[in-house]
């Protein structure tokens, strides 16, 4: 049912047009300035939250920026009801409810002293992506919901394997071929999406191998630098890496492969702490450019487009064009949930939903949630400045990498910031290897700041055990929570 | 930077202390790196932040506009379309709804706005398109509003009010007849368009009806193209008042004491510089070759010029640049560098050669020399005003610079009126005021088809009015454009 059907068939049930016809745009008009204001408070609270060390006050903060969460939660499913007159809509409420509600409590408790505001950030984002999926397509949101459950599900045995396998950094060369074994695995049973031949299909799911395998990825980059940054070391390991880009950019995933080679480059650096080794990587990536650019015309494409998509609109340049026709009519406040065309954007569900939450909600709503990405990156950077184990200290910051220059690669490339490049946004965007590749990732990170917070607190003497259940904030604040 | 493990107990002897030091050490290797690398990530996303919202406040208008972008459809479900008004409040287009209750577009002056005010019908055009955004947005009583809601009823989108004058309009849509060419008027003092036309035209009313024969084009009518705003002519003599401008600049203290001997034609390396009809001027200064036209005369200063100062005064004009207007406008051409021959030098210099211009800019420059050496930047929506009259958004006259200094426009403003009391122009002179201006026959092929110019401004001492009048294939400047600038000005000046 459309819109303008539900609206009837609402003025048929109550009988008084009028008053209808004014709750009906009161609550769609309004509803856009207050989820704008909550989720700016949101996100204010996600910076302000570090200023001080008034436990009480944190606590209090987590606890509103949850408040928040569930009160967009509510009214953008009371709006897309309204829009609707669903049932269904209803039971995507009470399921998401629930899913947030569990997830919440459950992981409170499996992972102990956890950051509460990178799982209010995760859920928050979770949240925002169902909402704007749901709005796009219901198939695909129910099929999400599904994904995120089970991977959520699953997240909750991370520390419990991280904890077990404690020799995790003595896999190095394993891990590389795990990774290169999937990646290639492509090539045997690969599929054809969006121009890119970088999916396998396994009874009836379509898999995006790079997703998972970036993980991986991160892994083999951060076990072999925590032995090792000696420059034949060095050689082999670049050797490896470039093998595991080059089969991506075989495979034409483009993004993921920028992803791959951003993330090495930033590990070494971080590890060998020579910047020889960042000015070196900067020339070989000019020149990889470069080179690509000459000889592959996807990505002579993807540049046209990004250098004029308004000439080139009918062909190159449509699916940018069409982004920023969304991002550019929607405005500082947006159109409001429901009243855009944010189904006009190609792919409006994955890799530009972006543009379309700014089409509805508004551009200051995506700055902010720009700003919750951003604020997600410097936790766990954060997270990896604590660390006392290289390879965890190494491994959260290739995984902090790998999030926020995805994070980067879609939204700069649907704004017309960068070329685009087609890869999703973490945790908002539709895609069941994404969801389960970034909660995976927010998972490892938090598991292993508990199993680093354990380990210290066990160290040299017994007597601080007592309080092991203090909260991780308690700890003096490193260097870079000062600068805050 | 301290660390945890510095508060966790005391230590019972100094080497353990040295051993735990060690290990801090060894933990917070590589933390400046991250912390470096966080910094850059922080900047990056800031930067990416600012973008968006230079995209949003700047860029955002233009995409509204877009005519691929749909989304004009769902404002166009709530809000009337405003209308376009002249500078008076006649309107031009407006919306107006048929008995079976559909909303079309009318625009009562038919043919005589089509280009400026623009169509809706198969892609908007003009300022229908420009201020389609301003125009879909209401900004009536927010109470008038609700009312509107309850009832189910559109509100009524604002209006645009344009600095269009209908009478004069009108005038120099008459004035050019059944000839192809095109009129551009502007006030001097603020670069407001008081009229725009371009013939043929095409009735914006019935487009649909009429778009298989507008598309189609048989001889070749180019009804669509604005020639005021997108033809490219050659400029013929016109270009003269560039030349003399450049060559006072060039020559402060000798331009006065210039002579010329014309015997009807001159040789110019290999290429041959004839005036008009070979009429033989016989002996000139600068301000008689003006006034007549000479060909020879402004051939040979063109060779006295320093070519790249040349190119340079002509691009600060705006040739090779493009100008920033509402409507859609083609970019004037100049060809000369510092490596031209001679030759081409000499064409280029009497306005033949391979420049084009544009009656816009045309006028542009002549609404500079009138406006004392500051170019206004063309504008031709005055303000938008909300339904009950208020003003929304006001546009202001914004000035390009001080482009020639005023002596060298005065001097120049002179010898333009010697074009109307004695020269090529002489059909303006009238006791009611002195006009100054410039005749041009633009020679456009080599069959001989020649367009016919006039620019120029009245009054000269105290300019009100700009005209820049182009009739395409007529033949001299002097016979067509003149009579068509002076009904505009009567029309504007005499009423």
């Amino acid at each position: 049912m459309d819109k303008q059907q539900a609206a009837q068939k609402l003025m048929a049930m109550f009988g008084n047009v009028n008053a209808v016809a004014v709750l009906h745009s009161i609550v769609v008009g309004l509803s856009k300035y207050i989820i704008i204001i909550l989720f700016a408070i949101y996100t204010w609270h996600c910076f302000t939250v570090f200023i001080g060390k008034n436990m009480d006050r944190k606590e209090e903060i987590y606890k509103r920026q949850k408040r928040i969460m569930f009160t967009i939660h509510f009214i953008c499913s009371l709006v897309l009801f309204l829009n609707s007159l669903s049932v269904q809509i209803i039971g995507f409420y009470a399921a998401q409810v629930a899913f947030l509600v569990i997830v919440d409590k459950a992981y409170l408790y499996v992972y102990r002293n956890l950051s509460k505001l990178v799982m209010n950030n995760m859920l928050m984002l979770l949240t925002i992506g169902f909402l704007m999926i749901e709005r796009l397509n219901r198939d695909f949101a129910v099929k999400q919901m599904i994904f995120a459950a089970i991977i959520c599900f699953a997240g909750l045995f991370i520390p419990w394997m991280i904890e077990r396998f404690s020799y995790f950094d003595r896999f190095g060369w394993i891990y590389a071929i795990i990774g290169i074994a999937f990646l290639a695995l492509v090539f045997v049973i690969g599929q054809e999406h969006y121009g890119a031949k970088n999916w396998i299909g396994i009874g009836g799911f379509s898999l995006q191998p790079s997703e998972f395998v970036k993980i991986i990825f991160v892994f083999f980059v951060a076990a072999m630098f925590a032995k090792s940054t000696e420059f034949c070391d060095v050689v082999k390991v670049s050797a490896v890496a470039a093998v595991h880009v080059l089969i991506l950019v075989a495979e034409r995933d483009l993004g993921a492969a920028l992803i791959y080679f951003i993330t090495f480059v930033i590990v070494l650096y971080v590890s060998s702490q020579n910047p020889i080794y960042l000015l070196a990587a900067g020339a070989a990536g000019t020149v990889a450019a470069v080179v690509a650019w000459k000889l592959f015309t996807h990505v002579q494409v993807r540049v046209l487009a990004w250098r004029d998509p308004w000439s080139t609109i009918d062909n190159e340049g449509y699916q940018v064009a069409r982004s920023l026709f969304g991002i550019g009519t929607g405005g500082w406040f947006g159109m409001g949930l429901g009243e855009g065309m944010p189904n006009s954007i190609p792919v409006a569900s994955s890799d530009f939903i972006f543009s379309a939450i700014c089409e509805e909600f508004g551009v200051f709503f995506g700055i902010c949630l720009i700003l919750v990405e951003v604020s997600c990156f410097v936790l766990f950077v954060n997270i990896a400045l604590k660390m006392k184990r290289r390879f965890y200290k190494l491994t959260a910051l290739g995984l902090a990498v790998e999030y926020i220059f995805q994070v980067f690669l879609t939204i700069g490339g649907v704004t017309k910031f960068i070329p685009s490049t087609g890869v999703t946004l973490p945790l908002v965007s539709y895609g069941g290897s994404s969801v389960i590749s970034t909660v995976v990732l927010f998972c490892i990170i938090q598991g292993m700041y508990v199993l680093n917070f354990e380990e210290g607190s066990d160290a040299p003497t017994k007597q601080k055990g007592k309080r092991k259940d203090r909260s991780y904030e308690e700890y003096e604040p490193t260097q870079w929570e000062e600068e805050y | 930077m301290r660390n945890m493990n510095q508060r966790s107990g005391k230590k019972s002897t100094r080497q353990q202390k040295a051993e735990q030091k060690q290990l801090v050490k060894e933990q917070k290797r590589g933390n400046r790196q991250i912390l470096l690398v966080t910094y850059g990530v922080v900047i990056i996303f800031l930067c990416m932040a600012g973008y968006l919202t230079y995209f949003t406040a700047v860029d955002g208008k233009e995409v509204i506009n877009n005519s691929h972008n749909k989304r004009q459809q769902i404002l166009a479900e709530k809000i009337v379309k405003g209308s376009v008004l002249s500078k008076d409040g006649e309107v031009l287009a407006e919306t107006r709804t048929d008995s079976k209750g559909n909303e079309y577009r009318y625009y009562p002056e038919k043919k005589k706005f089509c280009h400026v005010v623009g169509r809706t019908d198969n892609s908007l055009t003009g300022i229908e398109l420009s201020e389609c955004y301003p125009m879909l947005t209401s900004h009536t009583n927010p109470l008038k509003q609700l009312a509107n809601t309850l009832r189910g009823e559109k509100s009524q989108g604002d209006s645009v009010v344009t600095t269009l004058d209908v009478d004069l309009q009108r005038t120099a849509y008459d004035a050019l007849g059944d000839h192809r060419g095109a009129v551009v008027a502007l006030e001097p003092s603020t670069g407001k368009i008081l009229a725009m036309v371009s013939k043929p035209a095409y009735d914006p009313n019935t487009v649909l009806e009429d778009w298989k024969s507008l598309v189609k084009d048989d001889d070749e009518e180019s009804k669509l193209v604005n020639r005021a705003a997108q033809g490219l002519y050659p400029p013929g003599s016109t270009f003269k008042m560039v030349t003399a401008m450049e060559y006072i600049q060039e020559h402060p203290d000798e331009y006065d004491s210039y002579h010329f001997k014309c015997t009807g034609s001159k040789v110019f390396a290999g290429n041959r510089i004839k005036c008009y009809d070979g009429e033989r001027h016989g002996s000139l200064t600068l301000t008689k070759a003006f006034a007549k036209s000479c060909n020879g005369a402004f051939a040979d200063m063109g060779t006295r010029l320093d070519l790249t100062k040349y190119r340079k005064f002509c691009e600060k004009l705006g040739f090779n640049q493009g100008i920033s207007v509402e409507f859609e406008s083609n970019k004037s051409k100049f060809s000369l560098d510092k490596g031209s021959d001679t030759a081409e030098v000499a064409q280029t210099a009497i306005g033949q050669g391979k420049t084009l211009i544009t009656p816009l800019e045309n006028a542009m420059i002549t609404a500079m020399v009138a406006n004392k050496g500051e170019m206004m930047k063309p504008y031709v929506v005055d303000h938008v005003q909300s339904e009950e009259g208020r003003v929304v958004k006001q546009y202001d006259p914004q000035s390009l610079g001080k482009l020639v200094d005023s002596k060298v426009t005065d001097t120049l403003t002179n010898m333009m009126e010697e074009v109307v009391n004695q020269g090529t122009g002489h059909a303006l002179k009238t006791s009611a005021y002195q006009a100054a201006g410039k005749t041009g026959s633009a020679e456009a092929d080599s069959k001989g088809t020649t367009h016919a110019w006039f620019v120029g401004f009245a009054p000269s001492e105290n300019p009100s009015l700009v005209v820049s009048v182009v009739v395409e294939g007529a033949g001299t400047g002097g016979r067509y454009a003149v009579p068509i600038a002076q009904k505009l000005f009567r029309e504007y000046l005499q009423k």
